[in-house]
């Protein structure tokens, strides 16, 4: 059975085709430059589910191209059940890097964020209670830099990315046990 | 001392101190003796002097008792033992000088408080040296009736600077972070807790307030737009301007010693650096600390020159001091493996900060010339120390059943004074300068 996902992952090997001629092409000096970069930008639209990727295959897109439109579909940072749905990113104790398990999500927003350009979101990083307030502001902005270098490394351009920092004044969590502590410990994606 | 809410906000302190000001005048007939009488303040609270303060006859309706904020201001220093006398003394009555030696009194204070026609009040008072049995000196003052408690601490200032050599602080305000039933406020009060007003209400955080030199304005950091961004707060008018508000976070304002430039800490250009910028919010800010960790909480020497801050450049966050017009930063601490907030004393010669130690967070006092260190508090969940405007006293937040509190104690550890709110949490002190 042909369903939607397996025509698109066949639009998607077929840009992906698309773009190893083109590199063949490049290497071979035939203009080169400007095929790269269609074909990349293609591989992109047909992962993230719009269509145009076998222009490039044939040699006279026009005539017969399709454009598939589907409508009724939501902002899938909407769907609670999505991986856009996850906003929080958690830190380990007195660590700042991410860990493996937030990959995932963060692959997930950078790609929401590259396909919606005019979306921006703030990070907004967190700490426990211990210590400075000013210092743990600093800390907190450490953890929201980490996020935002992130999504920066899978692409996501800088104007759409603002790290700040909330320190230990908005605790998710109140009270003092290592739960709380730990739940205080992250940065939140905050869509604007 | 709890602070209860006023029930009635008293005018702005700027307005009220111009009528005081206006209406101060020595005393005809009662000119100010030079000080005849000082005492080694080496030990406050080690050495106490003992002081009568009588009651002052009132002409008309005075709804605050004058003397009794006196005598709660010279018990409270510390530096002071109240001897009771019963008996009512104005300031142009002899006093009994027998007894009060026989009680053990070496100074004793007589005043008056005179209702005027235009309802404002006519304050009189006169030192007297007990031992010696001759008056020292005394002054009076005209004060509209929001000011009594001011007149009060006036007083108790002027008695301090007379017995002491040193300048009172009884006079001064304080600023503090309220937090009650999930909103925020800024609070300022008297020295003691009394008499608050607040000149800002917030629905989202406030952090970090500090004084200006001139008494006049505050530099805080609000959340109110979404993320910490710097206001300058000009306490008469009400008048706000965001001053910092870049690109990512803006907080920790520190105030030069000349009110002109503030220190801030920016994360415009990737983590937490220290940037000065005109305290005006003309011209753009310069980026003051280089380090590829955090660097914040800036506090400026005394004398202008130079900026300690708190760095993790090491490892682990310390105390550091660079001059102000760059150059290389020195560590200062050394001692614990978390040493911040740093506040150097009005004198330059020492330096209050928190360290942890064994996991509590202690009120720490260095000696900048030969290391030698203090720990001043015993709660163990300590942050933000302030300094008196005469070096003192150091106020700081704590907690207290469960509750965020303030402390204040005697830069000896000797004398100590809480300040607790029954409606919710008090943090974050900033110890306001001397004013005119």
């Amino acid at each position: 059975m042909i369903t939607p996902l397996s025509r698109l992952l066949a639009a998607a090997a077929l840009a992906a085709l698309a773009a190893c001629s083109s590199v063949k092409l490049d290497e071979a000096g035939a203009g080169a430059p400007v095929e790269n970069r269609s074909a990349d930008g293609n591989a992109g639209t047909a992962a993230g589910g719009a269509t145009t990727g076998t222009a490039d295959v044939g040699a006279t897109p026009g005539a017969r191209a399709v454009t598939p439109v589907e409508v009724g579909r939501k902002d899938p940072l909407d769907d609670p059940a999505g991986q856009l749905a996850r906003r929080s990113i958690y830190f380990d104790f007195d660590q700042y890097t991410i860990k493996d398990e937030h990959k995932a999500t963060l692959e997930a927003h950078a790609r929401y964020l590259i396909a919606n350009r005019g979306r921006k979101v703030v990070i907004q990083g967190n700490t426990d209670e211990r210590g400075s307030r000013e210092y743990n502001l600093a800390l907190g902005q450490k953890r929201a830099e980490a996020v935002r270098k992130a999504l920066t490394a899978l692409g996501v351009p800088d104007a759409q990315l603002e790290a700040v920092s909330f320190g230990e004044e908005k605790p998710r969590a109140s009270g003092t046990d290592d739960a709380a502590m730990a739940e205080n410990r992250r940065a939140d994606l905050a869509y604007q | 001392m709890n602070l209860a809410p006023q029930p009635f906000a008293p005018p702005p302190r700027a307005d009220r101190r111009r009528v005081l000001g206006a209406g101060l005048a020595v005393m005809a007939g009662h000119p100010l003796a030079s000080a005849q009488m000082r005492i080694d303040v080496s030990g406050i609270g080690a050495t106490q002097y003992p002081i009568s303060i009588a009651r002052f006859p009132v002409e008309g309706r005075v709804p605050l008792e004058v003397a009794a904020v006196v005598r709660a201001d010279l018990a409270r220093s510390g530096a002071f033992r109240l001897v009771d006398t019963a008996a009512a003394l104005s300031e142009t009555a002899n006093p009994d000088f027998g007894d009060l030696r026989a009680k053990g009194a070496d100074a004793v204070v007589g005043g008056s408080v005179t209702r005027l026609a235009d309802g404002r009040y006519d304050i009189r008072f006169r030192l007297h040296d007990v031992v010696r049995a001759n008056a020292i000196g005394g002054e009076a003052f005209v004060a509209t009736e929001a000011d009594l408690r001011y007149a009060g601490h006036r007083i108790a200032d002027w008695i301090h600077e007379k017995l002491t050599g040193e300048r009172g602080i009884f006079a001064t305000r304080i600023v503090f972070v309220s937090r009650s039933a999930g909103r925020y406020r800024l609070d300022v009060a008297d020295w003691d807790g009394e008499n608050i007003v607040s000149p800002l209400r917030s629905a989202e955080p406030v952090m970090s307030p500090a004084w200006a030199p001139d008494g006049k304005r505050l530099a805080y950091v609000s959340f109110e737009s979404g993320k910490p961004v710097v206001y300058v707060h000009t306490l008469a008018s009400g008048q706000r301007m965001a001053v910092a508000n870049f690109r990512g976070s803006n907080s920790a304002p520190a105030w030069s010693p000349d009110g002109r430039t503030l220190a801030v800490t920016l994360t415009r250009e990737g983590l937490s650096q220290v940037f000065l910028l005109n305290a005006d919010g003309s011209g753009s800010p310069r980026r003051l600390t280089t380090s590829a960790g955090i660097d914040t909480e800036p506090a400026f020497s005394p004398d202008g020159r130079g900026l300690y801050f708190t760095s993790d450049r090491g490892g682990s966050p310390q105390i550091y001091r660079m001059p102000i017009d760059g150059g290389e930063a020195a560590r200062v601490t050394f001692s614990a493996p978390y040493s911040v907030s740093a506040r150097p004393s009005p004198d330059g010669r020492s330096l209050a900060y928190i360290s942890r130690r064994e996991g509590r967070y202690l009120v720490t006092l260095r000696n900048l010339a030969s290391g030698a260190e203090q720990i001043l508090s015993d709660g163990g969940r300590e942050e933000s120390p302030s300094f008196a405007p005469n070096g003192r006293w150091i106020l700081f937040a704590t907690q207290a059943g469960g509750r965020d509190s303030l402390m204040a104690v005697t830069v000896d550890g000797r004398v100590k004074q809480r300040l607790s709110s029954s409606l919710g949490d008090i943090r974050e002190p900033s110890w306001g300068p001397f004013t005119q």
